[in-house]
């Protein structure tokens, strides 16, 4: 096991990867990946040029959301605008703008959006009617509303609707499980791969203690991850742990040996690393992040892919996390999908043992 | 020496499941899975007012697509633990005087908890909401009270949304994940096979052949910048037959713009084969690459709207020059002349990458 150890830490850029992963990575979600509405670059082509447009204009660039990419004269600019990605957005105020709007109230306001990026135009869309709408209403001030029903919003266990909230979680179900399962399942598979193992098998060490100790050091690899990132999340971006931190170690530790008897598993099955990695790459990785809730909601998903999330136990993982962390909810909340993990990790296991089995007769 | 690298390639089993059958899975599950849209939001209704009013308001949001009413209580408490539990993502919560209210102070609120733990899905929930209590409001004033609904001088507005008028999300994250696929196989596939060479020694056998340095490396190259070419008119194939993605531009272009985009990826996979000695710890190192790029080059959020630090640092993110270019060309049909910036940018960052990989590639090491 000490040997094992000294294997690691000799590779010292595996291991700068292996903590920076859970660093960079929460910088990146933290900062990066966020779909708030930012710089969004807004044509103006105002066919008016009345005062009332010309307010609208300014007050559409100083709400915060939006910035100029310059003004239009012609219908054929808006293609030239978005099919160079100068713009997102294009308003159009009518000519007679303000006499319209006067006279009968009937002026109107194009919003053209480029909608190749459907989520965001949506979103682009959405903020620029709101800036216009509350505008419009300020100079009908004098004008009471009577009748109205005001929404108060309350925003539950994340009060500042920060995006990082989300990721945490996610990060931790990702890189304990990049981190247990291909780490191991890539070392088991290298020593086969090389002849070594046969080596080990016939010294007088047990199956069961060379298995082991191979595994050892990447428990404590994980549980050092787990912490950094709890840690880097409360300290950078204030996300709390709102219910017990001993639970949720427990937690972690629990999704830790379930990795694990993963990783063991796919060595048991896998000739060669290159077998191992894209297993635990395409197997593993890519439901963790895609079908597991990291990023993706999965009610939204459909039906089918909704029902195969129930084997991801990251999925599992990550309400489990979500629900002490962040929601600060006790073991009454989290004791199915506690037992659903173990369940996985008992069957992971007793698999692995027979594969080992089967192979040293 | 390019037909044996060809055959080798082929003969390995796990190459041929990787280059054809991942693409596929991908591209089927992170299309549908990745979906952002948001439906049957989860509601659990708290009518302590029990009354017309209310009746009418709560009829609005199970009348929304938006919505799926999934409990309706009295009491507040319950509906708190349906949310701790998951099984509601909000709250709506009205009270006992809510009518009154509205008839005699002439104006009311209402309660709104939103399980905020996903951020972007909580703003979305309560930008929903407050449409249909503004429509609500409006129904109120028109139909109860005879009130202009606009309420003073309000201009129409009209949106319309050019180049996907249907707001589909697939088409976007389609075109993000042909990226992602076309730099997979060009920068994993080459790396691997370059550092198994070096790990088996076989590298070391072609070094005491006659074989010229850049014979060799060409040949190593080329095979995976024709797979990656190959993989690109596949995952077009598929697109177009299973999503209907639309190709407004030029398709030629597209294929030139993926030339140089696959000369900066293999030189990239190159380099890093360069300064690994095992394909474990290459692996990770690609990964650790090819996440921060790929994260970074806007395949889930636009690249626009991230910090200035970041856009700075996606200027030598290849990955980001192409998101951008691909879904120019294929969804808004943009020319030449309109991604020129990005196509010299990566013609140049080409040349850089290759002659450093080629510079640290010592035929002896």
């Amino acid at each position: 096991m000490k040997k094992e150890f000294q294997h690691i830490f000799r590779d010292v850029r595996t291991l700068v990867i292996l903590f920076g992963l859970p660093i960079v990575m929460i910088v990146l979600f933290g900062y990066v990946v966020t779909t708030e509405i930012k710089d969004v670059e807004v044509g103006i082509w105002d066919r008016s040029m009345d005062q009332a447009s010309i307010q609208a204009t300014q007050k559409i660039f100083s709400s915060g959301y939006f910035v100029p990419a310059g003004y239009l004269e012609r219908e054929e600019e808006i293609g030239e605008l978005f099919r160079s990605g100068r713009a997102k957005v294009v308003v159009v105020f009518e000519a007679d703008f303000e006499k319209n709007l006067k006279r009968d109230n009937s002026a109107s306001i194009r919003l053209i959006t480029d909608a190749s990026d459907a989520n965001s135009a949506q979103m682009a869309q959405t903020y620029l009617q709101g800036v216009l709408m509350s505008y419009f209403q300020s100079l009908n001030q004098d004008i009471q509303l009577p009748w109205s029903v005001e929404v108060k919003s309350r925003m539950f266990y994340n009060e500042e609707m920060k995006g990082v909230y989300m990721f945490v979680p996610g990060l931790m179900a990702m890189i304990l499980m990049l981190i247990s399962a291909l780490m191991t399942s890539v070392t088991i598979t290298r020593e086969k791969e090389f002849g070594t193992m046969e080596l080990l098998l016939a010294s007088p060490l047990k199956p069961r203690e060379i298995i082991l100790g191979k595994v050892t050091p990447y428990i404590l690899l994980s549980f050092v991850n787990a912490l950094t990132i709890i840690l880097l999340g409360f300290l950078v971006f204030k996300v709390p742990v709102v219910g017990s931190i001993w639970l949720l170690m427990l937690a972690c530790m629990l999704y830790i040996t379930l990795a694990l008897s993963l990783g063991v598993l796919i060595s048991t099955s896998a000739k060669t690393q290159q077998v191992a990695m894209f297993i635990s790459l395409l197997g593993l990785m890519l439901p963790t992040i895609l079908l597991s809730g990291f990023i993706f909601p999965i009610d939204n998903m459909p039906k089918i892919l909704q029902w195969i999330t129930h084997i991801m136990p990251p999925r599992w993982f990550i309400v489990i996390v979500k629900n002490i962390m962040l929601k600060g909810t006790g073991f009454a909340y989290i004791w199915k999908e506690s037992l659903i993990l173990l369940g996985m990790t008992l069957f992971f296991i007793l698999a692995a043992v027979k594969r080992f089995k089967i192979r040293l007769q | 020496m390019l037909t044996k690298e060809f055959k080798q390639i082929f003969r390995n089993k796990v190459m041929i499941p990787i280059i054809f059958v991942v693409p596929v899975v991908q591209m089927i599950l992170l299309t549908y899975a990745a979906s952002l849209e948001m439906k049957g939001i989860k509601m659990v209704v708290v009518d302590q007012d029990l009354s017309q009013a209310s009746r009418l308001l709560v009829s609005g949001f199970s009348g929304s697509p938006f919505f799926d009413i999934a409990h309706s209580t009295t009491s507040y408490p319950e509906a708190e633990s349906m949310l701790a539990g998951d099984k509601a993502d909000v709250i709506l919560h009205i009270q006992n005087n809510f009518e009154k209210r509205l008839y005699v102070e002439k104006q009311t609120d209402l309660q709104l908890v939103v399980n905020a733990i996903n951020a972007s899905e909580a703003g979305l929930i309560n930008a929903y909401s407050t449409q249909i209590i503004q429509a609500y409001n409006k129904d109120v004033r028109a139909e109860w009270f005879g009130l202009d609904a606009r309420g003073g001088m309000m201009p129409q507005i009209k949106p319309s949304f050019w180049y996907n008028p249907l707001l589909d999300y697939k088409i976007y994250m389609f075109s993000g994940i042909l990226v992602i696929l076309v730099t997979l196989i060009g920068m994993i596939l080459t790396a691997l096979n370059l550092v198994r060479e070096k790990e088996m020694g076989t590298t070391e056998q072609i070094n005491v052949t006659p074989i010229r340095k850049y014979q060799f490396l060409v040949a190593k190259l080329l095979p995976f910048w024709i797979i990656a070419l190959f993989e690109l008119a596949f995952g077009l194939v598929v697109g177009r037959l299973l999503y209907d993605l639309p190709m407004v531009g030029s398709l030629g272009l597209l294929f030139l713009f993926t030339c140089v985009y696959l000369l900066v990826v293999l030189g990239i996979g190159l380099f890093l084969s360069t300064i690994s000695n095992t394909q474990q710890q290459l692996m990770f190192v690609v990964f650790f690459f090819m996440l921060t790029f790929i994260l970074m080059s806007g395949v889930f959020t636009p690249a626009d709207s991230m910090p200035l630090w970041a856009q700075k640092v996606n200027l030598i993110n290849p990955a980001a020059y192409f998101m951008r270019v691909i879904r120019m060309i294929l969804l808004k049909g943009s020319e030449f002349r309109d991604i020129s910036r990005e196509f010299f940018s990566l013609l140049v960052y080409a040349v850089l990458i290759l002659s450093l990989a080629v510079i640290n590639y010592r035929k002896t090491t």
